[in-house]
């Protein structure tokens, strides 16, 4: 691809994947009814997609307010680092055989270190709002985003060990005959968890838990500053599905269908999971979350590291 | 000559990135709000990051996010929450760094700038440099250093039964108070 060609593609990824977290918004609370026997929002527009265009109109207009108490520079940074950062995280995703932004030899890493800037929004909009229940859930989700990162990246190794790259097309290309959500069924299991942590979705949105923090570390925020950090966990919802089935469900590889057709589907599917999980799953203590963390979770990946490493040695001694 | 173009535009990536890393540092130190300082500092890890990444050295760089900007920085600011000094803290600090305080760390630094550019007078300016794969680090880490590997993991390893060992008194104690 040329320079401008990737500049444009870019572009339409970025275009896309702000467009699909909008829907998102639409589709989860319409498919969260379905499964909890309600309706949902279904009055504007046919089955009540229009409701995204009403609540953009709602939120736009809303007065752009930041308190008086609050540190105003960085409680206006603070939306827009979650956003930037996840949107950035899309440039390694690997959409098709040639549909790429950036191949780059530690695409991985690349995922990794955006998803762990995405934290700063949370820290900084708690601590700016000068708020004790914002400044709680930013201390939350802090203790939260340290040690569930801790194993989401060891979680990830056992699919670099069988590739021997951090590249994510090598990633994919290596899974032509086998899609590692078998050989690396724990760690798929771990990421899983792991990825809907680090988004704070809901059976573990502790840093914004309704019933305890009112409304979590953006208390404060309101208008369009807010709809910034409902986009990015919505985009980042969309990363770590994007990631789950670039490292895990093969990418782009299937047959009859173009590729990228078979990368949308799987996406789809597996948000259609995570909405699923959160429709289901009530919402852990703050405690047990962390003890599931650390007692439960790591030792569980550095298990999958060490058995995947001794397999490994020995398919290459046979 | 297209080639040419693209090692100048590297050049001017890599100066930009030296002084954003420069002026962030310099500003990390002045801010007396912590919270500033910190984002500060965050800002400066990034650009020196892509330093090493135009340094041919892109393992390097994601570490330096991965580790640093990530996982340490996040640290620091659940200190800084934990703590919550808010608008005291500030002031606080604006006295301490205001006026005869900066003159004895000034002359030392200065001196050892005046040292370092004397120095870097007579090396070649290197702003750019052969690209290492992720496997080669790790090839040579477990190689040839493999005993430095080993001697900061016993180090990491004591700093983690130290941390243990003090918190666990701490709960006891606690514990028998009630």
């Amino acid at each position: 691809m040329s320079e401008l060609d990737t500049i444009g593609f870019g572009l339409v990824i970025i275009a896309a994947a702000v467009g699909g977290a909008a829907f998102l918004t639409w589709f989860e609370r319409r498919l969260l009814g379905v499964w909890q026997d309600r309706y949902g929002p279904n009055r504007l527009g046919p089955f009540g997609v229009l409701q995204v265009l009403a609540d953009m109109i709602k939120l736009l207009t809303k007065h752009d307010w930041v308190p008086p108490f609050a540190d105003r520079a960085v409680f206006i940074f603070a939306p827009t680092a979650i956003v930037v950062a996840m949107l950035l995280g899309f440039a390694v995703v690997p959409f098709g055989p040639e549909l790429y932004i950036l191949d780059l030899n530690i695409g991985l890493l690349f995922f990794l270190g955006m998803t762990s800037l995405a934290v700063y929004s949370v820290l900084l909009g708690g601590l700016a709002s000068n708020n004790k229940y914002a400044l709680l859930g930013g201390l939350r989700s802090a203790a939260q985003m340290v040690s569930y990162e801790v194993f989401m990246g060891l979680s990830l190794m056992g699919v670099v060990m069988l590739t021997g790259s951090f590249s994510l097309r090598a990633i994919v290309e290596a899974q032509r005959d086998l899609w590692f959500c078998i050989p690396q069924f724990l760690g798929l299991f771990t990421f899983l968890i792991a990825g809907i942590a680090e988004s704070h979705r809901l059976p573990f949105d502790l840093p914004e838990a309704e019933h305890e923090l009112t409304a979590g570390f953006h208390t404060e925020y309101g208008g369009m500053k807010f709809a910034m950090f409902m986009l990015g966990e919505y985009l980042g919802l969309l990363l770590i599905s994007c990631m789950i089935a670039t490292l895990f469900f093969g990418g782009w590889l299937g047959p009859w269908l173009p590729p990228v057709v078979w990368f949308g589907l799987k996406v789809f599917i597996l948000i259609c999971f995570f909405i699923l999980l959160r429709a289901a799953i009530p919402r852990p203590r703050y405690d047990q979350l962390m003890a599931l963390g650390w007692k439960v979770m790591l030792p569980l990946t550095l298990l999958n590291l060490l058995l995947t490493g001794a397999i490994a040695l020995l398919m290459e001694g046979a | 000559m297209r080639k040419r173009g693209g090692a100048i535009m590297m050049e001017m990536l890599f100066y930009i990135a030296a002084a954003v890393a420069l002026l962030a540092t310099v500003l990390a130190l002045s801010r007396a709000n912590a919270a500033h300082a910190l984002i500060y500092l965050i800002v400066s890890l990034l650009a020196v990051a892509v330093v090493f990444f135009l340094m041919g050295a892109p393992f390097a760089a994601a570490l330096e996010i991965v580790i640093y900007a990530g996982a340490i920085m996040v640290l620091f600011v659940f200190v800084i929450m934990m703590l919550n000094v808010g608008r005291e803290g500030t002031a606080r600090e604006r006295e301490w760094l205001g006026g005869r305080n900066w003159i004895a760390p000034g002359i030392l630094s200065a001196l050892l700038l005046l040292e370092l550019m004397l120095a870097l007078r007579h090396a070649p300016a290197v702003t750019s440099g052969v690209a290492v794969t992720p496997k080669e680090v790790g090839l040579t880490l477990f190689g040839p250093y493999v005993l430095a590997v080993e001697i900061a993991s016993m180090l990491l390893l004591a700093g983690l039964v130290g941390a243990y060992h003090l918190g666990r008194r701490f709960i006891v104690r606690r514990e028998r108070r009630r």
